[in-house]
């Protein structure tokens, strides 16, 4: 078997008194799609921070990319790896130009800093019309703050995909947008596997989880509770866990596979 | 609100193929605030030359506010940056001082401009360097950080000059002294040069840079900066030790100016200098400003002392005056940004 492209070992993470996560351990195939479920509260989202180098894990916790253990992973480092995510706040700088949210934290630039707008503002205009299917009232120039829900999820996953990501992580991307304008976030995710690359998908909501991933994690109060690949688990037969977890804490007694 | 019509940017040579009334409406949209505050000046203008022909059609009134207003304004645009990354500075009248007290004693024990100048400007480097590491390493917020600070580096400069002024006098005929305050072909005073080659700077800075564009983001939603992987904390400490490196420079010109130190330098500056950054347009909650419109305000401020003056007011207007422009100003920029976007 090849090396898992993320690994991630014994990680904990405390904020003061909060355990968010303890000894967690977690893995992501080459070209899969890992559903991440669990209640408010459960530490998915901490989790992926600890994934994308924005929190440092407590002590003693090892994070492992294409087989390289990672020291002191920082967000900057982990985009460089190709490390990209989608967060569920609210990602985007409201007051700030399409183009300027595209490129955020990774502008076109000269070796001495100097952006190269023109570019940029190209690359957006191409990414709106091949990815994203926006209208034409929408230009490079527009504002954030005039775009809708969905339009600005839709921004928000681009920006991951263009930027050649091996990993891409979703954290509740579908929240607050329309039926419509889930299937395509869901869309979005089903062309992540197709171009080869892997993800992580978390989400409250089974059904929109079940049908795009490979395998499904359930974390509880920061552990893992339970873990199945799809091919092994009916729809039914998974709420039905999640249900029982929620009562009992753990499902470590179900077989993976 | 969607933005109507073609897909072709203003500002870029394929706009000359957009409808010329959608092309302009929406430069008009995307620069509101720098025509705003064009306007203000212009309409100020007009009411001096109404109000003072004789003292504002002759050139001597502008070659006052050349030499006056870039003391204050080569701090305003520095600070605009700082502003629209959310933060402030309220230090800078002390780092003034302190960058000169380094100047005066390393003129007065090693003799040498270029020395003092050096020692000048690593003294306000440093002190903007000590705001930025308690705000952005410590998290102190700046308003609490820079009052403390301003309080302490003026204290620096008051201990270790026991509050004696130093003459600048000897150096009023060296060529240090004409490049920072001469007049330029005995017209132009060579600090309104140093400003607009600040603001020159600043604008290229903020808008033309990478460095630029992490300050609008960090501004405008410092978590999602920091979730992109900008490096807030390096980003806001650049910024605090830009602004000590104006603020010292700042302090130089003024001293050379009257040939003369006061460990009091700085008194003064501090109100029309912020004025001048939310006057000129920049939100007071970050995220969004125009280092043009600083530029433009600074003038405003400058030249409402003296027009008043011109016009047959006395000084007591000024502040009324102050007051009443800036608070109309600001509120038509909040009105009208909600309006347009
Ligand atoms: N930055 C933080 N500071 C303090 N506590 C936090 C922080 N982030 C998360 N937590 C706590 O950690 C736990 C897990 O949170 P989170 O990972 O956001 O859960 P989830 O995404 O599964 O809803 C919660 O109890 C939350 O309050
Ligand atoms: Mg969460």
């Amino acid at each position: 078997m090849s090396v898992n492209l993320l690994e991630v070992s014994h990680v904990s993470k405390s904020f003061g008194e909060v355990k968010a996560l303890r000894g967690v351990n977690f893995y992501v195939q080459q070209n899969e799609c890992v559903g991440l479920l669990g209640d408010n509260g459960a530490g998915k989202s901490t989790l992926i921070k600890i994934i994308t180098g924005y929190h440092r894990p407590d002590p003693g916790g090892r994070i492992f990319f294409q087989g390289q253990p990672i020291e002191h992973l920082t967000v900057a480092r982990a985009r460089q790896m190709g490390i990209e995510a989608v967060y569920q706040e609210k990602a985007l700088a409201d007051q700030q130009a399409l183009w300027r949210n595209v490129f955020m934290g990774r502008e076109i630039a000269t070796r001495l800093g100097v952006l190269d707008i023109r570019r940029m503002r190209e690359e957006t205009r191409r990414l709106m019309v091949e990815r994203m299917g926006f209208t034409s009232a929408i230009t490079p120039e527009t504002m954030v703050r005039t775009m809708s829900g969905g339009e600005r999820q839709g921004v928000a996953i681009v920006r991951a995909l263009y930027f050649q990501a091996e990993l891409i992580i979703l954290d509740e991307p579908t929240m607050g947008l329309s039926v419509s304008e889930t299937q395509k976030a869901l869309d979005f995710i089903r062309g992540i596997k197709t171009a080869g690359k892997s993800c992580i998908f978390i989400d409250h909501n089974v059904f929109h989880v079940y049908p795009v991933v490979d395998r499904i994690v359930i974390l509880d109060r920061g552990r893992v509770a339970g873990e199945f690949l799809r091919d092994r688990v009916t729809l039914d037969g998974l709420t039905q866990k999640l249900r029982l977890i929620a009562q009992r804490g753990s499902l470590n007694d179900f077989p993976v596979a | 609100m969607n933005r109507p019509s073609s897909r072709v940017d203003a500002g870029e040579p394929a706009a000359i193929n957009a409808p010329a009334g959608a092309g302009l409406a929406r430069f008009g949209r995307q620069h509101a605030l720098q025509i705003g505050i064009l306007a203000v000046a212009l309409v100020i203008w007009i009411v001096f030359v109404i109000g003072a022909p004789s003292t504002f059609l002759s050139y001597d009134i502008y070659q006052a506010f050349m030499s006056t207003t870039p003391f204050f304004a080569v701090m305003a645009l520095p600070l605009t940056l700082l502003v629209i990354a959310g933060e402030i500075d309220l230090s800078f009248p002390s780092v003034m001082a302190f960058g000169m007290t380094a100047f005066s004693f390393t003129l007065v024990y090693r003799g040498s401009l270029l020395l003092a100048f050096l020692a000048a400007e690593v003294a306000g480097g440093l002190a903007g360097l000590v705001n930025g590491v308690i705000v952005a390493r410590w998290g102190i917020p700046s308003l609490v950080a820079t009052i403390g600070t301003q309080f302490f580096w003026r204290g620096v400069v008051l201990v270790t000059t026991g509050g004696n002024g130093v003459s600048l006098l000897p150096t009023r005929e060296t060529l240090f002294y004409t490049t920072m305050v001469g007049r330029v072909l005995g017209l132009i005073p060579a600090q309104m040069l140093w400003t607009i080659f600040m603001a020159v700077f600043m604008s290229l800075l903020l808008n033309r840079h990478r460095f630029g564009a992490h300050v609008y983001l960090v501004g405008d939603n410092i978590e999602s900066a920091r979730l992109m992987g900008v490096n807030v904390p390096q980003r806001k400490m650049l910024l605090f030790v830009i602004m000590g490196l104006a603020a010292a420079f700042a302090g130089l010109l003024v001293s050379l100016e009257v040939t003369y130190f006061w460990p009091t330098l700085g008194d003064g500056y501090l109100l029309t200098t912020i004025a001048s950054v939310f006057l000129g347009g920049t939100s007071v909650f970050g995220g969004t400003g125009s280092t043009l419109g600083t530029f433009v305000a600074c003038f405003i401020i400058g030249a409402i002392n003296a027009g008043i003056v011109a016009i047959g007011l006395t000084g007591f207007w000024t502040q009324l005056i102050y007051g009443l422009i800036i608070v109309v100003s600001v509120t038509l920029q909040t009105v009208l940004s909600k309006k347009l976007t």
